[in-house]
């Protein structure tokens, strides 16, 4: 139950962004599923690991897959699904929760907590990296020639 | 090719990297894409040098280097995206250069935002949303559509005001701060942590911290750093905004 209200939320949330964003019209729908997919990925291996670092790789590196999928669906770019869908694993939480203590003068706390903001960002940006290159190798190899003629 | 066309073509790579790097595009797209261009228009040794503020293009002798002046960055995908339609358009030879740079020159002087209130709705819903995703209780819901609706009002129409993007992001987030400290003083709502952190998530720079790791691993190091020093900024001014609040 909590999952389908994860889903549904996190769909809104990516569609809403991909509002705020200005991506095309007939893309809203996907930008929301990649959303859906990323924030899935995460919140799972979260409950696993309880490791919000290795969690947001796999998340951005899941946003990254099918957003570029959906990118050589509809030949356009990859940008317009990824932005939405990283969205909600933006460490946003952790980067208040270190303002906050700054704010209070507790800055051991908000150093502990910026430093996790800094590696789970670091991490996104990883899992996007590591996704398109595995893609492009992927693509370069007999095999996704032809799934990528399919495609 | 008398050397007139040559000057269309390169003031039609300069257009197509201008609108690109102010749609918010990554910078090793919007060099691939002006490389490409000028390919297709017989242009070879093309050199580009592609920042958040400015590109300069060097088309190979005899041509002049040229540079455009970036003045501001918006997040606009649609635009991305059709200028990367015209170009794609352009190298299959579906479309002349000529039509490839009315039609850039159209992109240019459309305007195909979402209107004002979709996206206020978008912005109020999705805080709605990333209260519930980050553990937040339901009864925070309202708090949170109203502060994340009127932080993004305040935001988008201080900036159009003022046109000083940091200041607009600090007055929107203290706004939100204090209609979240409203709500949790007059029982409207529980946790004041979790409503500004829902609220907030429209405003925050995620598409910037990213595209900053993007372009440094990629090698872009000049963007990479002056888009860092931007994310920076705004989630110092948000930071800020919702400091003030929360140290009453």
């Amino acid at each position: 139950m909590t999952w389908i209200v994860q889903a549904i939320l996190s769909f809104l949330a990516a569609t809403g962004f991909g509002i705020i964003f200005n991506a095309p019209r007939r893309m809203l729908f996907y930008c929301g599923f990649v959303g859906m997919t990323g924030w899935l990925v995460y919140s799972l291996f979260n409950g696993i690991s309880s490791d919000p670092v290795q969690a947001s790789f796999l998340g951005a590196f899941m946003v990254a897959l099918v957003a570029h999928i959906f990118a050589k669906r509809f030949r356009t770019p990859m940008i317009i699904f990824s932005v939405a869908g990283i969205i909600p694993l933006v460490p946003g939480g952790m980067a208040y929760n270190a303002m906050r203590h700054i704010v209070e003068q507790d800055y051991l706390t908000a150093i502990s907590f910026a430093s996790g903001a800094f590696m789970v960002s670091g991490a996104i940006a990883m899992g996007l990296v590591f996704a398109e290159v595995i893609i492009q190798l992927v693509f370069r190899s007999g095999i996704g020639r032809k799934r990528g003629k399919k495609l | 090719m008398p050397i007139v066309d040559k000057e269309t073509a390169i003031d039609c790579c300069l257009l197509a990297g201008r609108l690109m790097m102010e749609a918010g595009a990554e910078t090793y797209r919007v060099e691939d894409t002006m490389a490409r261009m000028a390919e297709t228009q017989q242009l070879s040794a093309t050199h580009s040098f592609v920042t958040p503020t400015g590109i300069i293009f060097s088309p190979g002798s005899p041509h002049h280097t040229k540079l455009i002046r970036i003045k501001d960055r918006t997040t606009d995908l649609e635009k991305v995206a059709l200028v990367n339609d015209v170009s794609r358009k352009l190298s299959t030879n579906e479309y002349t250069l000529e039509e490839a740079y009315s039609k850039l020159q159209e992109i240019e002087k459309t305007n195909v935002m979402f209107p004002l209130w979709l996206q206020i709705i978008a912005a109020a819903v999705a805080s709605g949303c990333f209260l519930i995703l980050y553990s937040g209780l339901w009864m925070d819901v309202p708090a949170a559509i109203f502060a994340g609706g009127v932080g993004y009002v305040i935001v988008t129409k201080i900036h159009e005001l003022t046109r000083v993007k940091f200041f607009a992001e600090f007055v929107g987030s203290l706004f939100i701060g204090l209609i979240g400290f409203t709500a949790v003083q007059t029982g409207l709502g529980l946790e004041l942590d979790k409503i500004i952190i829902g609220s907030v998530m429209p405003l925050v720079p995620g598409l910037l911290i990213t595209n900053a790791v993007r372009d440094l691993m990629a090698g872009h190091f000049m963007s990479g750093l002056s888009k860092g020093a931007e994310a920076f900024l705004t989630a110092f001014a948000i930071g800020a905004g919702v400091a003030l609040v929360l140290s009453f």
